[in-house]
């Protein structure tokens, strides 16, 4: 083997992949994490399979000099715990990867390997299943580390467990470590990537981590959910937080129950999110409908998976801006977001409570489940953050819905002011009540619709990057901001402009110059329909040539973006 | 007597000489017995005739969809505990569009009263069988009468060791707002189905039907027995009015167990986030 291929400088992807119960989820915590703290800067994030025992699943850790926060496709080091592991990443590999495995794991196997005991010594300290805490002492001996770190880990992770399986663990990692070294020092595999010691104290977290920080930020104090995969990873955040900042947490009988325990929640003064799938989400298309009429605020966070149908229920999509679009019967005004970058996902979802509350209107906010399990480092999240409530006291004569200029009535909530708070999903007069009266239903109509107007003025405007004399305009929305942003560093072409947005609904006309400029637009969704370059064709009527699309579940990867987007943009 | 819950000039929506007119004053006299505050009182209903009861109280009301009346009862007390939460609305909103709420809400225990108007037929709609209407009757949907077997929210409720449990009569007015009012004073969740006439749709369960095949349970009657009660609830010939069930065990509500009131008694609205706190613990994410 070429000692090119073998050591690794600059930039190394390692994936650990083995079938559920095999704790490949620990394994990715605990290296994810003490490699961070290492001074390494760190991406990780997973796939999985929806079964609980068996099939394969796989970690993928990206190490590099530079702060990277996307994945590549290959592999540059594989370590299969399994025997279906290799064959579950046979796309990704190349001639050039490197695959460390226990030969007796992996029988029958045509591929080159360089054989380590991870299974024989997992065994002789107690069992099989502390063959994951074995990978662990290997991986971090390849960076040629030390077992500090991890033995603290180890140790707060299985503290619960008793003294003799943190003994067992540690063992196992201090085997898996020596294993590790031996490769190291045979130059075998070597990955002396530069450290940073500032990167310890970066923030380090996912998607998750960053929606729920977003709502703890945006004062939510009351969440109602039904659980469903990727959206409950951010009902399971707020419960674990909910003692320390006094949420009231309630696992929803379906997802009917929860919109409508969430609009409620906010009549009385609460301010509450909903977080769902996308098939959850269709059920609460009536309740969206109710937030619009009787105007009461509610944020629901929508974790984007592929569909239709059950779809896929552990992989990534951004299929659901129409239906997000879309949802709920009769014409009413809405604002969805889409956070685009661990750095901004804090502020956003946290301004989706402001917005909510100062426009009485549903805020949706579109997320996916590769943002959600997705970590990087990073040094500065945008925590310029108030609570802007907006809950008036009400006097005796109290109108819910008084007519005025901008369409938005002061907002009471009954028990507070001397005022009575009628609210009626019932077209109603200004004091809430229901009313057939047809020409209240066109001013009521009005007043709602007019509220879109003000919204405009407080868009979240997209962001651009790139050369501004640019031929080629790259656009995309959501999750994909990173990916595209680190394809266009590698590619480094003066000739393109980007333009991400992550307010998706309502967009600005403002931002027609930008296509009208460009001589090629690329949009890039990870979808199969191009779902915001039609929104985009409604608000700008340029229609956009170029679409590069994925829709097999997985996110972009690196390479495949660099190689399209060259495609069409072309020479430099 | 002036009660402070009365409206005038309404129009109201329902038709002359139904059941629902008694149960409008019966809800506001027993409201104001109990001098509940305006202010601190509100009224959550679905879609159906029945659910148009908050529009004739001068109180807070929430008339949401069909159905999700309990839901956002729920969400409304657990915010502000402070208030007093009447969900109401009719049979086929609470036990058939919202059939899966009930049935949770019973297992939560939130401390608010449910009022089911129950006149075994949906008249919004006009004259199709609801959950409740009796095996063979036939309706305008229903024309060769209906198969299925009629929902008894009694033995459901009974069954899942609800905390409160009454059934009442429309033409009684006196004794429902007993039963309204001991619903209301009770600690937990409180569900009273009333029996009332459809003078429109519903031919067969008329005022002298529901006179005829009703009887109070007598002061010797246990309700604390639950057993007894699913007995007592199963009874199809003569349905038997009052309080059927009383469940000791259920001794703290879903919003007292809720951790976030368990030093803070605050209503929600009350309460602003530290953020400072927040920051603090986002640090500890480096």
């Amino acid at each position: 083997m070429d000692k090119r291929d073998n050591f690794f400088k600059e930039d190394v992807s390692i994936v650990l992949c083995g079938e559920a119960g095999q704790g490949i989820k620990t394994i990715e915590l605990i290296l994810v994490h003490v490699l961070k703290k290492s001074g390494y800067n760190v991406f990780g994030t997973k796939e999985y399979m929806s079964r609980i025992r068996g099939g394969s699943n796989s970690t993928i850790i990206r190490v590099s000099d530079k702060n990277v926060k996307s994945m590549k496709d290959k592999i540059d080091i594989l370590i299969p715990l399994d025997s279906k592991a290799i064959e579950h990443v046979a796309d990704r590999l190349s001639d050039n990867t490197i695959i460390l495995g226990d030969k007796e794991l992996l029988t029958d196997t045509k591929y080159e390997i360089i054989d380590i005991p991870l299974l024989k010594i997992a065994k002789e300290i107690g069992s099989k299943i502390y063959l994951n805490i074995v990978a662990c002492g290997v991986v971090l001996a390849l960076f040629n580390s030390n077992l500090d770190l991890l033995n603290e880990f180890v140790t707060e992770k299985f503290e619960s467990k008793g003294k003799a399986i943190v003994d067992n663990n540690i063992e196992a990692a201090k085997s898996g470590f020596e294993l590790g070294k031996a490769l190291y020092d045979d130059s075998k595999v070597r990955i002396d990537i530069k450290r940073d010691p500032k990167i310890k104290d970066d923030y380090f977290l996912n998607g998750n981590d960053a929606v729920g920080y977003g709502a703890l930020m945006g004062g939510c104090n009351f969440i109602s959910s039904y659980p469903m995969s990727p959206g409950t990873g951010v009902l399971t955040f707020l419960s674990e937080h909910s003692k320390e900042m006094e949420i009231v947490v309630e696992q929803a009988e379906d997802e009917i129950s929860a919109i409508n325990m969430g609009i409620g929640a906010w009549y009385a003064g609460a301010r509450a999110l909903v977080t769902t799938s996308g098939g959850g989400f269709a059920l609460m298309g009536e309740g969206i409908s109710l937030s619009g009429i009787i105007e009461t605020p509610i944020v629901v966070h929508i974790a984007q998976r592929p569909g239709p149908g059950t779809g896929l229920p552990t992989r990534t999509e951004q299929g659901d801006l129409e239906v997000a679009l879309y949802s709920g019967h009769g014409e009413f005004p809405r604002i969805i977001l889409a956070p685009s970058s661990i750095e901004n996902t804090v502020k956003t979802t946290a301004e989706a409570f402001n917005l909510a509350d100062k426009y009485q209107v549903p805020v949706i906010i579109l997320t996916d489940q590769y943002f959600l399990d997705s970590f990087y480092n990073t040094k500065k999240l945008d925590l310029d953050i108030k609570v802007d409530d907006k809950i008036i006291k009400t006097d005796k004569d109290y109108k819910r819905y008084k007519l005025n200029a901008s369409g938005i009535s002061p907002r009471g909530i009954p028990g507070f002011g001397d005022g009575l708070v009628h609210v009626d999903s019932d077209e109603h007069d200004e004091y809430g009540r229901l009313t057939e009266d047809l020409d209240i239903r066109v001013k009521m109509t009005d007043k709602r619709l007019h509220k879109l107007d003000s919204i405009k003025k407080d868009i979240i405007e997209p962001v651009f990057t790139g050369n501004k004399d640019y031929e080629t305009l790259v656009i995309g929305w959501g999750s994909t901001f990173n990916v595209i942003n680190d394809a266009l560093k590698e590619i480094n072409n003066k000739k393109i402009g980007y333009l991400h947005f992550t307010q998706v609904y309502p967009i600005s006309d403002k931002i027609k110059p930008y296509l009208d400029k460009a001589k090629n637009i690329i949009i890039i969704e990870n979808n199969a329909t191009a779902q915001f370059a039609k929104l985009l064709k409604i608000v700008t009527g340029v229609e956009i040539e170029h679409k590069i699309l994925k829709y097999n579940g997985m996110h972009f990867y690196l390479e495949e973006l660099v190689e399209k987007i060259n495609e069409v943009a072309g020479d430099k | 007597m002036k009660n402070k819950f009365d409206i005038s000039n309404q129009d109201i929506a329902w038709c002359p000489g139904c059941g629902n007119f008694s149960i409008l004053e019966i809800i506001k006299k027993a409201m104001n017995e109990l001098e509940l505050e305006q202010e601190n009182t509100v009224m959550v209903s679905g879609i159906g005739q029945a659910a148009k009861m908050p529009q004739y109280v001068n109180t807070n009301f929430f008339n949401g969809l069909h159905g999700r009346a309990l839901p956002v009862a729920t969400a409304v007390k657990v915010s502000n505990p402070k208030m007093t939460v009447i969900a109401e609305s009719g049979e086929g909103d609470m036990y058939g569009e919202g059939g899966n709420h009930f049935i949770h809400a019973i297992r939560r225990n939130v401390n608010i009263t449910n009022i089911v108007h129950n006149n075994m037929i949906y008249g919004l709609t006009k004259g199709q069988a609801s959950p409740t209407t009796s095996k063979g009757m036939k309706t305008t949907l229903q024309i060769f009468g209906v198969t299925n077997e009629p929902f008894n929210p009694m033995a459901v409720a009974i069954s899942l060791g609800a905390s409160f449990v009454a059934r009442a009569f429309s033409g009684d007015q006196e004794q429902t707002k007993e039963i309204i009012k001991k619903a209301i004073l009770h600690k937990g969740y409180a569900v009273v189905d009333i029996f009332q006439p459809c003078v429109s749709f519903n031919k067969l369960n008329n005022f002298a039907w529901f006179k005829e095949h009703s009887y109070y349970l007598d002061d010797k009657y246990d309700p604390y027995d639950q057993v007894e009660a699913f007995r007592k609830s199963l009874e199809m010939e003569k349905f038997p009015l009052g309080v059927l069930y009383m469940n000791k065990e259920r001794v703290t509500t879903f919003e007292e167990n809720l951790i976030a009131y368990e030093t803070n008694k605050a209503p929600l609205f009350e309460r602003k986030r530290d953020l400072e706190k927040v920051k603090l613990s986002l640090a500890g994410m480096k």
